[in-house]
């Protein structure tokens, strides 16, 4: 058996049997534990809540109401099947024409109409998945590296490490970026990060960053993305911007998109900047596959668009697609309320967290928020980390992704997604933490303990209430509350 | 494309290399095409495109089943309360019932002989990212697979590009109609040892691209054994499976397994829907193996090239209904014989053989007794008279890394009946005129000629009476024809 495992391996490539996949990270028991025992509130009420997946289902409505009204937009319908034979022979890797006019639209609208784009840029990709891997491959040589800002997406799988590394050969240098300035990308963090590379002789060929962040829900500075295009400029390296989650953001500061900023640069080199887009999370469609690579240097572009066969959108969605994002009523209206139902959930709760406690990282974008359960660690280190993480799984049965999972150099954080249930289930998520927070700290014999019991115990956890300004709670529970004890 | 030294150095080695194959020569002819295509009112003298092997003969069926079944649509009424749940789903396995689908339809099109598990069905983004994908499993930089010749252009870039695999040809001759013999794959693969290059495994097409025959059984039973005995791995890339429309039947290298003492683990099939049912826009590439870990990593890597969720709803509502798919793939068979018979008769007429073939949206045409010389020079000269003076879009047999010049492959699935008959009107202008040039410079020939043409002219190229039994020619001319062959014609230039 060991031979013929041996042969077995020998069979195949390097890539088939390494593990830069991702996919035997101790994070999968998250969702060994969620697909075990899944919640469900009637079949399944002590189930297990899924609050790691980074998905946008809160306006579906909109895009089914549309859907109706337009019944040409589907090459399936009566309205629409004269189109079948032509849209199912177009396989031109370029893509339909009104679908790239649409994207290029609608990225502007995202980027608050401060910037075009221009469609015979946009290139197809297989879901930001394929549109990351693509650039990679057509800016790095095996054994290259990049910067990237910590903390990071791995998605549920190490998925970032594996679109960016797997096959392409990438190296990831992790540029740390601290708590004690939200941690903001500063430009001595990313010297640091590349002179460390170069130390361990690394060739750094960019920098790649997610604005609005994934996972701390924050959108990017102009000042700090000045400094960014500065820095690449100066080292002659990349920066490629994902900005898959642009149009979530639902509060101010605005989302504001590289291309935006190198507009008023005119020392960049704009061969250096390129972006990455899907409308996978904006729209709530991960289903399609929708990525695009856009980049402003004419060499990446017409590489990409070679490399974009091996990951075309599917031309029955490109039709759909086209005409739902050239309606501009459509656009205009979903954008707004999609902002709006984000940050009714948002608000709900990271207030439901205060109250009991609990702070998160100010944010003003994302499917998530970055929640701060530092207080909560036995010990602050990554042992606890996983510790604590262990027991909001398995006990509080809420699937939340661990601050270690995203490369975060400080333990303790976690994030946690609002956007992939109903109403009733955010619910019964605050109340179980609420009920967790509360009993862990019934444990705690402490004077400081009581009164702080004293204080917050008057509130309730209606989420509709929660977002009734009028009933809100002056007490605003600071970082800073007594030390409470996890259980293990 | 030139590169900057500057921009050469900012790119990745992948991207500033030629590897992708979009340089080659044979883009002059899309170019021509591309600058004037045929049009039958708008532009009735423009370039036919004869280059691209799409299958659209058969939408009508499908046409008629999608007004038939909206809830296969997640944008009809009917199918609309399906939308959320579908747009949502990313997984990577993709729906139970696509794969089921996939499974069965693959079944049917090997005749039922055999029975796909729809557990190993993967997807990826069309057969292109079906054989990179393959590739990346099996093989590391600098290692080869052995690939039989003539084979299709587009695996220069698909098997080697970001892979940095190699092609090794296994070069076929028209002299057995370009079998796959096991003398060649030794002689290759001990070739390929002496040079050390690490040979990982033999990718054929079956049926093939651009012969548009299928493997008969001993091929495939030898091409399993030889794979088998030297340990590496065999890649069937069946895509072309459903276009067979005379026999012999196709043959999977599934099929074959059953019977044979083989290591199942060496064995991959890479299928897609673009050929078969003439979907190349809705990218459905299919991944199966019978070696389990390379499943598994092919399914991860699918996340690189996931069939629209969207698009696996419709086919796995469409490739389930039996009587439907069993219609479709009898008609568009008969649509297929029926073009390729018309096809292969009028050239006939005029003294031009294609290799005996059975499958495929093409034919492989012997233009070899009209080239200057044997040579591959001579080969691209005439394919540029056929491209700018006869305005066809053909593919020269050099661009299939052909080891014999004066082979062709022309596509004749893509345009309507009206168009085939142009596209026959011109060749049949063309040989004859080359004919007539040749009569006034050889005296020998003139008389032979002249009875040939008598023979001929009396034909009408109108493609329902080629298809008509009872006006056949008794002449089938066929590589081993008894009729002489014509005199060399010279290539204008």
């Amino acid at each position: 058996m060991e031979i013929k495992r041996k042969n077995k391996t020998q069979l195949l490539s390097k890539i088939a049997t390494n593990d830069r996949h991702g996919e035997n990270s101790p994070y999968f028991d998250g969702w060994k534990a969620y697909d075990n025992n899944p919640f469900h509130p009637t079949q399944n009420p002590n189930g297990v809540i899924q609050m790691g997946l980074a998905e946008n289902k809160l306006c579906f409505d909109l895009i089914k109401k549309w859907i109706m009204e337009n019944p040409d937009a589907s090459i399936c319908t009566a309205g629409g099947v004269d189109k079948f034979k032509d849209v199912a022979i177009f396989q031109d890797y370029h893509g339909l024409k009104e679908f790239r006019e649409a994207i290029a639209k609608f990225m502007g609208r995202v980027g608050g109409n401060k910037v075009t784009f221009d469609a015979s840029r946009i290139v197809m990709s297989s879901g930001a998945t394929g549109a990351n891997e693509t650039i990679m491959f057509c800016l790095v040589n095996p054994g290259d590296a990049f910067l990237v800002p910590s903390p990071y997406y791995p998605g549920k799988l190490c998925r970032f490490a594996r679109d960016l590394r797997w096959r392409t050969g990438l190296e990831i240098v992790p540029v740390d970026c601290k708590s004690s300035n939200n941690f903001r990308i500063t430009r001595a963090a990313m010297e640091d990060a590349y002179e460390k590379a170069q130390k361990w002789n690394l060739n750094v060929k960019g920098i790649i960053i997610a604005n609005p962040s994934n996972p701390l829900g924050t959108t990017l500075d102009i000042e700090t993305m000045r400094s960014l295009v500065a820095f690449v400029n100066e080292k002659n390296i990349h920066l490629v911007c994902d900005e898959i989650y642009a149009a979530t953001v639902f509060d101010s500061p605005r989302f504001v998109s590289v291309a935006e900023v190198i507009q008023d640069m005119d020392c960049c080199n704009r061969d250096l900047i390129h972006i990455v887009y899907s409308l996978s999370k904006d729209m709530g469609i991960p289903g399609f596959r929708v990525g695009i690579v856009y980049s402003f240097n004419d060499d990446v572009m017409l590489c990409a668009r070679k490399m974009s066969s091996f990951g075309l959108v599917s031309s029955q969605t490109q039709y759909l697609l086209a005409s739902m994002l050239s309606d501009d009523g459509f656009v205009g209206n979903f954008l707004r309320e999609s902002s709006k139902r984000l940050a009714k959930r948002h608000y709900v709760f990271t207030k439901g967290l205060e109250q009991v406690g609990i702070s998160c990282l100010t944010s003003n974008a994302g499917l998530f928020f970055w929640m701060d359960m530092r207080l909560l660690l036995k010990e602050q280190s990554f042992e606890g980390e996983i510790e604590l993480w262990r027991v909001i799984l398995n006990e509080v049965k809420l699937n939340v992704s661990p601050g270690s999972s995203f490369q975060c150099s400080e333990p303790g954080w976690f994030r946690v997604c609002f956007a992939n249930m109903d109403d009733e289930t955010v619910e019964v998520a605050l109340n179980r933490i609420r009920a967790f927070v509360l009993n862990r700290e019934n444990q705690e014999s402490n004077r400081s303990k009581r009164c702080w019991r004293k204080k917050h115990l008057r509130l309730s956890f209606s989420s509709t209430r929660l977002y009734d300004e009028t009933i809100m709670s002056p007490c605003m529970i600071s970082p800073h509350s007594p030390l409470v004890r996890a259980k293990t | 494309m030139e590169f900057t030294r500057k921009n050469r150095q900012l790119l990745s080695r992948i991207a500033t290399n030629d590897r992708h194959g979009e340089n080659s020569p044979y883009f002059d002819g899309w170019k021509a095409y591309d600058s004037s295509p045929f049009h039958p009112i708008h532009n009735p003298d423009g370039v036919i495109q004869m280059g691209l092997a799409e299958n659209p003969l058969s939408f009508d069926l499908i046409e008629k089943w999608i007004r038939e079944n909206p809830d296969a649509s997640i944008c009809t009424a009917e199918g609309l309360d399906k939308f959320k749940h579908i747009a949502i789903y990313q997984d990577y396995h993709g729906l139970r019932e696509f794969r089921e689908a996939v499974a069965k339809f693959m079944g049917r099109v090997g005749g039922n002989r055999v029975t796909f598990d729809p557990n190993s069905i993967v997807m990826s983004g069309g057969a292109t990212g079906a054989n990179e994908t393959v590739i990346f499993c099996l093989a590391d930089p600098g290692d080869a697979f052995l690939v039989p010749s003539p084979y299709y252009a587009g695996f220069a870039r698909d098997l080697r590009w970001r892979t940095g695999v190699e092609i090794v040809p296994v070069h076929c001759k028209s002299s057995n109609n370009f079998r796959i013999t096991r003398a060649a794959l030794e002689e290759a693969y001990e070739k390929a040892q002496r040079s050390n290059i690490n040979i990982k495994g033999v990718i054929i097409t079956n049926p093939s691209n651009p012969l548009g025959t299928v493997l008969d059984k001993e091929t495939l039973r030898s091409i399993v054994s030889f794979v088998t005995d030297k340990n590496i791995h065999l890649v069937s890339d069946e895509i072309y499976a459903a276009t067979v429309f005379s026999s012999p039947r196709f043959i999977s290298v599934a099929e074959v397994m059953q019977d044979m003492d083989c290591n199942r683990d060496l064995i991959h099939i890479v299928y897609s829907l673009s050929k078969d049912m003439g979907f190349p826009g809705f990218r459905v590439g299919i991944v199966y193996s019978f070696n389990d870990d390379v499943t598994n990593c092919a399914r991860k890597m699918s996340s690189f090239g996931l069939v629209s969720s969207q698009t696996q709803f419709l086919l796995a509502s469409m490739l389930s209904d039996d009587e439907f798919v069993g219609n479709f793939l009898r008609e568009s068979s008969k649509r297929l014989a029926k073009r390729h018979h018309v096809f292969t008769k009028g050239l006939e007429e005029v003294g031009i053989s294609t290799i005996k073939s059975n499958a495929g949206l093409f034919f492989w045409m012997d233009m070899r007794q009209l080239l200057k010389e044997q040579t591959t020079k001579a080969e691209t000269e005439l394919w540029r008279v056929i491209i700018n003076k006869v305005k066809l879009n053909v593919s020269p047999g050099s661009s299939f890394q052909c080891s014999e010049p004066g082979w062709f492959r022309v596509c004749f699935a893509n345009m309507d009946d009206k168009t085939v008959e142009v596209a026959l009107d011109r060749i049949r202008e063309f040989v004859l005129q080359g004919k007539e040039e040749t009569k006034l410079e050889a005296d020998k020939s003139q008389a032979q000629a002249q009875r040939w043409r008598k023979q001929n002219l009396r034909l009408s190229f109108s493609s329902s009476r080629l298809y008509d039994e009872s006006l056949m020619s008794p002449h089938m001319i066929s590589p081993h024809s008894p009729i002489p062959h014509s005199p060399l014609v010279r290539a204008r230039t």
